[in-house]
């Protein structure tokens, strides 16, 4: 398969389908927030929402459950979804691959490594972090790995001031199986809770959404796409190739360099809440480009828009599916994810 | 912007509002000023319990509290009845909404609970969390016990069988201190997945080990002493030259049986291969430290003293 070039013929209008995109959020929007292994009914959800905008008096239970845990939970859910699929698209755009997907320059490696440190030597080397950060531990040492394991990646790509996307692929490669291969290592010097905690950590989790986190991941993530669907215009122009963007006025270097760290603090802020989530990222932009054609400014905010109904979709499923336990949701997220991409490709092979 | 603003406030409210509402629910364990008095009010509302530790749930029906058990997480695995209760699942990734879903009183555990995020919503929410710390001793099962005679609002109860366990206990305790001579040397192997670990120290099963009154082999003839669970080495085995193997039958299973477990590289080059000295006991009765404590450090020094005989 290969990215179809710009000017290609287009399929579907872009409004359209960016107009079935919000639908789709919509609608898993409002499936997660009546679904859950808490029985809230619609009349309740309804008493909820009134007291979330009226301010009455006695919260009921329902009211606490939705509130506390539910509703920041979909909430990160959204955040999640639209950064991975838009990195996704970023990163399909800039490398002109179709492999490429959000992990390729580090991101999650980096804080897979991180948090596999803090699981395993946290304790040991540094006793007095987690008493000062508490639980903000994991996720700030996961942030910082996956910027840290990006940054050097991209320094691996830069010569003679220019950033070799070629490069950046191949060392993106080279680094994601050394920070595998520590954190191998790590699950080998674990004890058994230590190598569950890192197990459930790769698989990802939307559980520990609260406030706090759901607050500062929804606004770098909020910032970040709205500055990404900036990119659209300069990576249709990069699908060209590099040469020909440059030659149309485009600032080709500045580009990347943005591209590369819009997704390291997207995706970075959002994997160091939630663990890996993987597939998002890979699959949503295809999805779209099947549908829409290879326009970046429906790619990118249509992916943004799929990645995030599909987190969704598959929470729903996590969270329900196994209550009043949970799957974890990085299973989910290619259970629901493959089958809708192998649709898509099944109705529109003629096309590709 | 109006909205948000309102939300947060509310936020704080209910944290305000939700906590007197359940202790009025839950607070009867702390209001039996009389045993009689708490069974009066026991009748008219029992608290509903989640037990996320194999050894409370245990404690949980040593109590005869069953009936008020909603919920256990996938190490309560016995008794058996435990099985048919709702599964949070694993206790160290349980899900906030699920395990409210039970609508508990109270949730009863160790420290090992969590993640850490899901106990303090699961608290906003209202309920009450009893986390007992595990430090592998006596006093850890006294702390259960008394934690989920508090939770379940039968302290009395839990007074008793407090004290016929400590009895069990001191008996226990008086035969392995009786018996003198060598000490038995043992290692504890355990293998529920691949590839199979021996405890070092800081672990329930050194502490099993010392309590039946054998020797942690690894740890006494260690060039380094060390603590938690280890790679098994063929090596350090036979150095280790233990009298008898101490395990779990879930690991002798997981291998397809005894003679399988003797095939591990550097075991028949042991002493206690010679007398093919094997203890396998079940996983949560000897290292879960429950209600059953007495009884499984009676079984290993006895089955320890049997290999050196």
């Amino acid at each position: 398969m290969k990215i179809v070039q710009h000017g290609d013929h287009r399929r579907l209008p872009a409004a359209l389908v960016l107009g079935a995109g919000v639908l789709l959020l919509a609608l898993s929007f409002v499936a997660g927030s009546a679904r859950g292994a808490y029985a809230i009914s619609p009349l309740q959800l309804w008493n909820v929402l009134l007291d979330m905008l009226g301010g009455s008096a006695q919260p009921t239970p329902e009211h606490l459950v939705f509130m506390n845990i539910r509703l920041p939970r979909l909430l990160l859910g959204v955040a999640a979804g639209a950064a991975l699929g838009m990195s996704g698209a970023l990163m399909q755009g800039l490398f002109r691959n179709p492999l490429a997907d959000p992990g390729l320059i580090g991101v999650s490696s980096g804080a897979a490594l991180a948090a596999g440190m803090t699981i395993v030597l946290g304790s040991l080397w540094f006793p007095d972090m987690p008493r000062t950060l508490g639980s903000w531990t994991l996720v700030a040492a996961a942030f910082a790995g996956s910027l840290l394991v990006t940054m050097l990646v991209y320094v691996l790509s830069q010569q003679d001031g220019v950033t070799r996307v070629g490069m950046m692929l191949l060392a993106g490669v080279a680094i994601n199986a050394l920070a595998g291969a520590g954190l191998g290592y790590l699950t080998f010097l674990a004890t058994d809770e230590q190598l569950r905690n890192i197990q459930f950590w790769l698989l990802g989790s939307l559980g520990g959404a609260r406030w706090s986190a759901v607050a500062l991941v929804c606004s770098v993530v909020a910032v970040a796409v709205g500055a990404g669907l900036a990119l659209a215009k300069p990576l249709n122009a990069i699908a060209l190739g590099e040469a020909q963007a440059a030659l149309l006025g485009v600032p080709v270097e500045r580009i990347k360099r943005f591209a590369v760290l819009l997704t390291a603090l997207a995706v970075g802020a959002v994997t160091a809440t939630t663990g890996i989530i993987g597939f998002i990222g890979l699959v949503a932009p295809h999805c779209v480009r099947l549908v829409a054609g290879p326009d970046h400014r429906t790619v990118l905010p249509g992916s943004a828009l799929l990645g995030a109904a599909l987190v969704l979709a598959a929470d729903s499923v996590a969270r329900t599916m196994v209550k009043p336990a949970e799957l974890p949701l990085g299973v989910l997220t290619a259970f629901v994810g493959v089958p809708f991409f192998l649709l898509l490709l099944r109705h529109f092979r003629s096309r590709l | 912007m109006k909205a948000d603003l309102s939300l947060l406030r509310r936020r704080d409210a209910l944290r305000y509002f939700s906590l007197p509402v359940v202790s009025a629910v839950s607070g009867v364990g702390s209001l039996s000023a009389t045993a009689a008095q708490a069974q009066v009010q026991a009748l008219a509302k029992m608290p509903r319990i989640v037990s996320v530790s194999g050894a409370t749930t245990e404690i949980v029906y040593a109590l005869g509290a069953e009936k008020q058990l909603v919920g256990t997480d996938t190490t309560s695995l016995y008794p058996a009845a435990a099985l048919q209760t709702p599964k949070v699942g694993y206790m160290r990734q349980l899900s906030a909404e699920g395990l409210l879903s039970l609508k508990p009183d109270a949730v009863i555990g160790t420290t090992e609970a969590g993640p850490h995020v899901v106990m303090d919503q699961i608290r906003n929410a209202g309920v009450k969390v009893e986390l007992v710390e595990a430090d592998h001793s006596w006093a850890e099962v006294q702390r259960k016990v008394a934690a989920v005679g508090r939770a379940t609002a039968r302290v009395a109860q839990a007074a008793a069988l407090q004290a016929k366990l400590d009895a069990q206990w001191a008996e226990v305790l008086a035969t392995v201190a009786r018996r003198g001579g060598r000490k038995p040397r043992a290692i504890f192997v355990l293998s529920h997945s691949g590839s199979p670990q021996v405890a070092g120290e800081k672990t329930a099963a050194h502490a099993m080990l010392n309590y039946a009154g054998l020797d942690n082999a690894l740890i006494s003839t260690g060039s380094a002493n060390f603590a938690g669970y280890r790679a098994m080495t063929p090596e350090a085995v036979v150095t280790a030259a233990p009298d008898v193997i101490v395990t779990t039958t879930q690991g002798v299973e997981a291998v397809g049986g005894v003679e399988k477990f003797w095939q591990r590289p550097g075991l028949e080059l042991t002493p206690a291969y010679k007398r093919r000295a094997l203890v396998a006991l079940d996983a949560l009765y000897l290292i879960g430290f429950g209600p059953r404590l007495p009884q499984a450090v009676a079984e290993l020094h006895q089955a320890g003293m049997k290999a050196i005989a």
